[in-house]
């Protein structure tokens, strides 16, 4: 296909909002896996309650998912440091995480999973809010306001979570927890309660990412499996428990797929997100701004 | 008074023991299946479970099949072809079922027909793409309108449509997922656009965990198609109309095979957006549709259809899955039992009257005349879903026989 100015423009334009989506959904894998060494592999089922939750209250209040989201983020902190004080209780404090941890997190995915469809049944859900549905049009470039809004708000999440880490005394304790836990335990702080936050944290992210995913697109329970691989992708490929790198990263695979898919075709997107993957980790192991 | 304590004891003794002999005597006729319960295709599985649900209740209060109650016994294949063998081995082997009918979706019927036909069972497809083709199984049947060329007729009333669209249309972008029925359709779409004449100037396929379908559609866009022909699950079919919309496609025609504009949670989801867009379906509320039983039949549906969270309208799937189940009694009840080769030779023998209509079968199983339906949405406002229940928000446009308006064109002018 011939490439014209305003095709690439709009292509990278789609894909840096695209991009905004996908930090959201990753922001808490970051947390969990990129600095607490968790493999949250029901991250996504999280994502998908968020989801859920946003669209009992808009359907039954007619609230904006993303004003519910923020509702229900202290619901999610709660929730994620619950499920962390179950783990930590029974598999890392016995040193089990490594495989039996893992299948707890499967687990949990798939009881999340089947509340869903046992509570709300299997029919497709869906959100309305002004926004979806309205395209800005600059010139050359067309905004829909679908993808614009949830990126501009994942943008605001990244920088206040940046911010928080980088500032605050207990976002510190976070990032050192991440680096050296021994050293920590000497500072006199406790690495478990420190973890407990975290991992609360990067659940109070789905609540978010949640009502991005159905104000993009309609949502029903098992639709969270499709992001698994990508949100780790995006992790590793932004290097661990780098939230810059996780947003460069983000950004890349949403402008490299965009791009792809208007130019060469959009089948060949994963083949080439994916092989970028390959190559940065090849010349760069521990990812774009690893540590 | 003693006496009286121990008279009643011994008669409430005496009828528990006799009580599973009562019950023995009438065993109950078992119909096994696996069914999309969670996962991608749980939307209409669940759907298709009411339906046949509503039929088991409506069977067993008139005595049920042969005088012996209906028992179904099914099992949640998650939407994974990988667990349909296991499933209706353990439905013919440890459950010992009577009578088998199939999963939602073709990607879940392929897997169980060597199991099936191992057995020699009969068996009756619900909605799948050309399973029997590779098979060619003659106890194999297909509930899904397609005809004996499902490749073909089940696509062919698009472009059948489109085709009378002003100004006639010279040029096709063609676009689906990389997955089963979309790569089938595309394959068949191509046939009928080479008979045509017609221009192929965007032929390519997405992954099916594609998010955001704008580059997409841009894509097509910047070939300057007069048909835009997408094969698509249901949440591309959703994405693809967002970006349709967002970008605002100039294209005479726009539709195709777009699974999920037929549910209730997308028309709902979707509303204006629907305007123009032309798409396949298999029943909708008009006056050359209104078969007998349809209108009872939906009216027991969707109540309980809400309650359980599945596809609120019903249209799609349902009548048919129930339909199914009317081909099966009546061939049950005919050949006066459950003797596989005899229902299979009665259902090839037969013109059925069911609540989607006449109903007979080709050799290959598939219907003998297709019945694959287009409508073109109208007139849509807002997201209220009471409007799609009324006739003329959804317009047949073709086949001839069930018509009832013609192609507005072009799609663009359109407001949506």
């Amino acid at each position: 296909m011939e490439v014209s100015l305003d095709l690439l423009l709009s292509a990278v334009v789609a894909g840096i909002l695209l991009g905004g989506f996908y930090a959201a959904v990753s922001i808490g894998i970051s947390i969990s896996f990129g600095m607490l060494d968790i493999v949250n592999i029901a991250h996504p089922a999280f994502i998908i309650l968020g989801a859920y939750a946003a669209y009992i209250v808009n359907s039954t209040f007619g609230l904006d998912p993303i004003l519910t989201a923020i509702i229900m983020l202290p619901v999610f902190y709660l929730l994620g440091a619950g499920v962390y004080q179950v783990y930590y209780a029974v598999f890392e404090r016995r040193g089990d995480e490594a495989l039996r941890g893992l299948a707890f997190f499967f687990g949990l995915l798939f009881i999340i999973e089947v509340g869903l469809v046992l509570v709300f049944g299997v029919d497709y859900r869906f959100v309305e809010a002004p926004y979806i549905g309205p395209t800005f049009r600059f010139g050359m470039v067309d905004l829909p306001l679908r993808m614009l809004v949830p990126f501009v708000v994942s943008m605001v999440l990244v920088v206040l979570l940046q911010l928080y880490l980088s500032r605050t005394f207990i976002g510190r304790a976070i990032m050192a927890v991440s680096q050296d836990r021994l050293a920590l335990q000497l500072m006199s702080a406790n690495p478990g309660k420190i973890k407990r936050i975290a991992f609360g944290i990067s659940i109070a992210t789905a609540s978010l990412a949640g009502a991005f995913l159905i104000i993009i697109q309609p949502v029903e329970p098992s639709v969270g499996r499709d992001y698994i691989g990508r949100v780790f992708a995006i992790t590793v490929l932004g290097g661990l428990g780098s939230f810059p790198g996780m947003v460069a990263a983000a950004l890349l695979l949403g402008i490299v797929e965009s791009i792809t898919a208007t130019f060469y075709g959009p089948s060949w997107s994963p083949a080439v997100a994916f092989g970028i993957l390959l190559l940065t980790l090849a010349f760069r192991p521990s990812g774009i701004m690893g540590r | 008074m003693k006496r009286v304590l121990c008279a009643w004891f011994g008669a409430v003794l005496l009828l528990a023991g006799m009580a599973p002999l009562t019950a023995g005597a009438v065993e109950p006729i078992k119909i096994g299946f696996g069914m999309a319960l969670t996962g991608g295709l749980a939307g209409n599985g669940k759907a298709a479970l009411v339906a046949i649900q509503i039929w088991r209740d409506e069977i067993n209060a008139k005595g049920g099949l042969l005088g012996r109650p209906v028992q179904l016994i099914y099992y949640d294949d998650q939407t994974n072809p990988a667990l349909v063998p296991g499933i209706y081995t353990k439905l013919l082997d440890v459950d010992k079922v009577d009578l088998v009918i199939s999963g939602y979706g073709t990607n879940l019927q392929a897997p169980a027909m060597p199991i099936i036909m191992q057995h020699g069972m009969t068996f009756i497809g619900l909605f799948g793409l050309d399973v029997n083709h590779q098979f060619h199984y003659d106890r194999f049947f297909q509930i899904q309108p397609n005809g004996e060329d499902p490749s073909i007729s089940s696509i062919e009333g698009f472009f059948q449509a489109a085709m009378t669209a002003k100004p006639t249309p010279k040029t096709v972008a063609m676009v689906g997922a990389d997955a089963e029925y979309p790569k089938v359709a595309l394959e068949g779409a191509r046939k009928i656009v080479k008979q045509l004449g017609l221009k192929i100037v965007y032929d390519r396929s997405y992954p099916p965990t594609t998010v955001d379908y704008t580059p997409i559609i841009r894509s097509i866009q910047a070939t300057n198609p007069d048909i835009v022909y997408v094969a698509s699950y249901p949440p591309d079919s959703a994405g693809m109309v967002h970006a349709a919309h967002e970008v605002g496609l100039k294209a005479t025609v726009f539709g195709g095979g777009m699974i999920g504009l037929q549910f209730a949670s997308l028309k709902q989801q979707l509303g204006e957006m629907l305007n123009g867009i032309i798409c396949y379906d298999m029943y909708v509320p008009s006056t050359t549709m209104n078969f007998p039983g349809i209108n009872e039949f939906l009216a027991k549906y969707q109540p309980v259809a809400k309650e359980e969270g599945a596809d609120q309208l019903g249209f799609y799937l349902p009548p048919f899955a129930y339909a199914a189940m009317q081909i099966l009694t009546q061939a049950v009840e005919t050949t006066k039992g459950l003797d596989q080769g005899k229902i299979a030779e009665y259902i090839h023998a037969t013109e059925f009257d069911t609540v989607v209509g006449h109903v007979k079968f080709a050799a290959n199983g598939e219907w003998a005349k297709p019945r694959v339906i287009f409508v073109q949405y109208r007139g849509i406002k807002g997201n209220d879903l009471e409007q799609f229940k009324k006739p003329g928000t959804a317009v047949i446009v073709a086949p001839a026989e069930y018509k009832t308006g013609d192609v507005e064109a072009p799609y663009s002018a359109i407001a949506h």
